[in-house]
Formats: structure tokens, C-alpha cells, sequence
């Protein structure tokens, strides 16, 4: 098995764990949606390109040292997006691997 | 009054490749965009780039899919109404429909195909509960006209390269110009980047940074925004301004094709895909990223298939009597409406003596 179980608190505060494939290069936008945790149209609009952060989330877990550092790009895109934390990603950049065991996010508003 | 066999909402690639497979069946087709050129998002967000999954091509750049896609329909001569977005649909008596643009431009054809893709795009606005109340009495999301800002106060927020353009260019007509913005670092291009600060310096521009707009005052028309300062809800000042314009760049949304009267499920407008992509109102069409049914995916193969399928049904449907079958290219050439005719070179019979 090459899955990993991560926690995600949708939108609307319920939390989910689910567990997500290290095989498939997915990332953690295309987790929420293979789950549908969040209505299509709503995330991932912009395809993973780290251009809409509609798949905008919080890191609350310590895995602050295994997460991949902010592109230029997803800095980019924090800065314009809404709702922004210290603790904001992109969903999209993060890529699923064993190290991120026991991941737990919580997904931003969607903002209009 | 613009009139066409097929009038396609959304020039993406989808939209584009539509014109080509009308064009074989001798229908014209004219393209309506909100946004000022064709291409779509590979135009608009990543014209750099390259996808992978085009048939026929290992690697192409988004744009210059695009750039090959007006080549290829360049035979078949279509109208564009660029920068304008499809607002209305009107059935007529005659079976034709009438789409109006938001600049009240019109257009008349039996077929309409959305190929609008995520939507069109328009300005992302900041999630301030009270925005809407001052929309155009105060706050704008795009700067249409500069001169309105002339000798007024103004605040603009966002990081950006169009914030930064427009305080530079707001500082020398508004009597104040504000920028705020939630970090102390600019991402736009360099010049600009220092032109602001230098205009900071001289006192041309007000730079609030690690900032936000929080809320908005003001009777009928904005008279102050509410600046918070490094997330504190302490630190609140209220600044006293004519004009606020938030800068956050653009996001696709559906839009007005939502009140159509279409079926929409899941953000997308459902078809018939066991037979022509037709929707629920008979002679509208919804092909690309638009639509969905069992198994879609939105890839842009697959809009080029649709495209292909759904102006046979087309075809039938502006020409109920006549009789047809689908050619090959290789077989039948291409024959444009600007007189042009490619076709593959014929062998010639010639006995040698």
C-alpha cells in the first residue's frame, strides 16, 4: 500500500480523513476533488497551475518541514488571493508522499 | 444587427476549431469574447505554457496552439466581437435566437454554441460585506475612464502589476492616491516596483503596506475605507477617501449565461452526450469545459471532439431537407469563403511514349 491518511476539514467544518495515493502524483487539490469535498467549479478552477488559489488551505499539522517551499509562483498567488494566513498554501502545490502522513488541512473560504 | 449560421460564445481553442469544422459544411461562424483577444485561457493564463496531450503534437506552446488554430480557420473568415461579454438570449419567432452584448452589441443566427470554457473573466472582488452597496458610488474594480479620478482622493489595494501601474499613473491626475496592500512585498515588474517606491519617497503616493481594506463607509456614496493594520482588529483607521478601487486581478465565472434557462449542474451546463451536445433549449449547443455529462473531461481533445460532432447536428438543423455526409479533408481539400482552396496534389496519368 502506498497510501497515506490525511485529514481535510471542508468549507463547511466537517472534518474528513481519507486516504490519498503517493503513486499517482496527485496533489491535495486533486485529492479534495477525487473525494468531492468541495463542488466542482469551485476548486481547482485554474487546473493546478497555481493561478486561481481557489484551492487555497490551511496547514494546521507540523509538517511545516516535509512541505515543498512556495514557488514564485504560489507566493505570487498568496498575495493576491483572499482570507491569506501565515499558514496558507495552494492545495495544488502540495504533491502527496509518504512523508505526509497524517497531514491536516483545512480548506480557505471560496472567494467570489 | 451582426447575422451568422453559427454564433459561438467563447474564443478558446474549443470555439476557434469550431469555425473549421463549420467551415467544411460551408457555415459561417461568428465568436463573441469578454476578453479583448482569442485564445481563451491558454491566451489569457498561461500562453507559456506547453501542453502535452494535443494528438499530433508532443509539446506546444498554450499561445501558440492559438496562433495555429487562427491559421488553420483563417479560410472561413469569422467575425469577432472581442472584449465584449454575451449577455441575453432571446428565442425569436423564426426559430433564431438574438444574443446581446454587454455593450449592447447584437447578433442573430439559428445555432448557438457556448464554448465558454470556466466562464468569462472578470475582477475578483475582496470580501467585504458591504462592497456591493458602493459599487459605481465609490468602488470599481476596473478604471475605465482615469480623468474621473482627477483632483480625488484615491485608494487602491492589491500587489500587483495593475495596482502598481495605476497608482503610478493615478499620482499624477487623483489629489491623493493610496496603495494599500497585505505585505510590504510588490510582485509586479521591477520598473514598477521602484517607480512606486520612489513616488512614496516625494510624497506622490501614499504606501500603506502590511494592510487591508476591511470595510467601507459612507451614506449614499463611499466617503472612507476601514484600514486595518497588520491583521489587528486594534489597529483600525479610518481613512477618509472618494474613490476605492481594489486590483486582484481576474477569475472565470459563469456569469450571465447562468439566468439563460440552461440546465447546470456542477457549475457547468449539461448536454446530451449521446448524441450532438445539444442543451435543454433546442438549437443552443454547449461544447468544451463548459458542459458536462457522465465521464467528462475537460481536456481540450476533447472540445475539438465535441466541436466536430455537434456542427454535423447543426448542419442538419439549419438544413432540415438536404441530404449530407461527412467528407474527409484529405479526400474534399478545404474550401474557404475568401475564395482559398487547399487540397492534397492528384496523380497524374501521362503514358511515356
Amino acid at each position: 500500500m502506498s497510501d497515506i491518511k490525511i485529514t481535510i476539514i471542508d468549507r463547511e467544518g466537517e472534518a474528513h480523513v481519507v486516504d490519498a495515493p503517493t503513486d499517482m502524483n496527485m496533489n491535495l487539490m486533486e485529492i479534495v476533488r477525487s473525494y468531492e469535498l468541495a463542488p466542482e467549479g469551485t476548486i481547482g478552477i485554474c487546473g493546478g497551475m497555481a493561478m486561481c488559489a481557489s484551492c487555497q488551505c490551511y496547514v494546521l499539522s507540523n509538517h511545516e518541514n516535509v512541505l515543498p517551499e512556495k514557488s514564485y509562483e504560489e507566493e505570487d498567488m498568496l498575495d493576491q488571493a483572499f482570507f491569506v494566513q501565515d499558514n496558507s498554501r495552494l492545495g495544488c502545490q502540495i504533491h502527496m508522499k509518504p512523508e505526509l502522513e497524517g497531514l491536516e488541512v483545512k480548506l480557505a473560504p471560496q472567494s467570489t | 444587427m451582426i447575422k451568422t449560421d453559427i454564433l459561438i460564445i467563447g474564443a478558446g481553442p474549443t470555439g476557434l476549431f469550431t469555425v473549421f469544422e463549420a467551415g467544411l459544411l460551408k457555415l459561417k461562424c461568428h465568436l463573441i469574447d469578454a476578453l479583448p483577444q482569442p485564445g481563451g485561457q491558454c491566451s489569457e493564463i498561461y500562453p507559456k505554457k506547453p501542453i502535452y496531450d494535443i494528438p499530433g503534437f508532443p509539446e506546444v506552446l498554450a499561445g501558440d496552439l492559438v496562433t495555429n488554430l487562427m491559421e488553420q480557420i483563417k479560410p472561413f473568415s469569422p467575425g469577432f466581437t472581442l472584449g465584449e461579454r454575451a449577455e441575453t438570449l432571446e428565442k425569436q419567432e423564426d426559430g433564431t435566437f438574438i444574443v446581446t452584448s454587454s455593450r449592447g452589441t447584437k447578433h442573430q443566427a439559428p445555432v448557438v454554441v457556448i464554448a465558454g470554457g470556466l466562464g468569462s473573466f472578470e475582477p475578483r472582488k475582496p470580501p467585504i460585506a458591504s462592497i456591493g452597496k458602493y459599487e459605481d458610488k465609490g468602488v470599481s474594480y476596473i478604471i475605465k475612464d482615469p480623468e474621473v479620478y482627477r483632483d480625488k482622493s484615491v485608494v487602491i489595494a492589491g500587489g500587483g502589476d495593475s495596482a502598481l501601474d495605476w497608482s503610478i499613473y493615478l499620482a499624477g491626475i487623483a489629489k491623493d492616491v493610496s496603495l494599500v496592500h497585505r505585505r510590504k512585498d510588490f510582485r509586479g515588474a521591477l520598473d514598477s516596483v521602484e517607480k512606486v517606491e520612489e513616488l512614496s519617497k516625494i510624497g506622490k503616493i501614499n504606501l500603506i503596506t502590511e494592510a487591508e481594506v476591511v470595510d467601507l463607509k459612507g451614506e449614499d456614496h463611499l466617503d472612507s475605507v476601514v484600514i486595518r493594520h497588520k491583521g489587528q482588529a486594534s489597529d483600525e483607521e479610518v481613512k477618509p477617501t472618494d474613490h476605492f478601487i481594489p486590483l486582484f486581478g481576474l477569475s472565470p465565472k459563469l456569469g450571465p449565461i447562468g439566468d439563460w434557462g440552461l440546465e447546470i449542474e456542477k457549475n457547468a451546463i449539461k448536454v446530451d452526450n449521446t448524441y450532438d451536445y445539444q442543451t435543454n433549449i433546442p438549437g443552443v449547443y454547449a461544447i468544451g469545459d463548459v458542459n458536462t455529462y457522465p465521464g467528462k473531461l475537460k481536456l481540450i481533445l476533447c472540445g475539438f471532439h465535441e466541436a466536430a460532432i455537434m456542427c454535423q447536428s447543426a448542419y442538419q438543423r439549419i438544413n432540415p431537407d438536404k441530404k449530407y455526409v461527412m467528407k474527409y479533408t484529405t479526400v474534399s481539400g478545404v474550401s474557404g469563403f475568401d475564395g482559398s482552396k487547399k487540397e492534397a496534389k492528384r496523380e497524374v496519368v501521362k503514358s511515356i511514349n
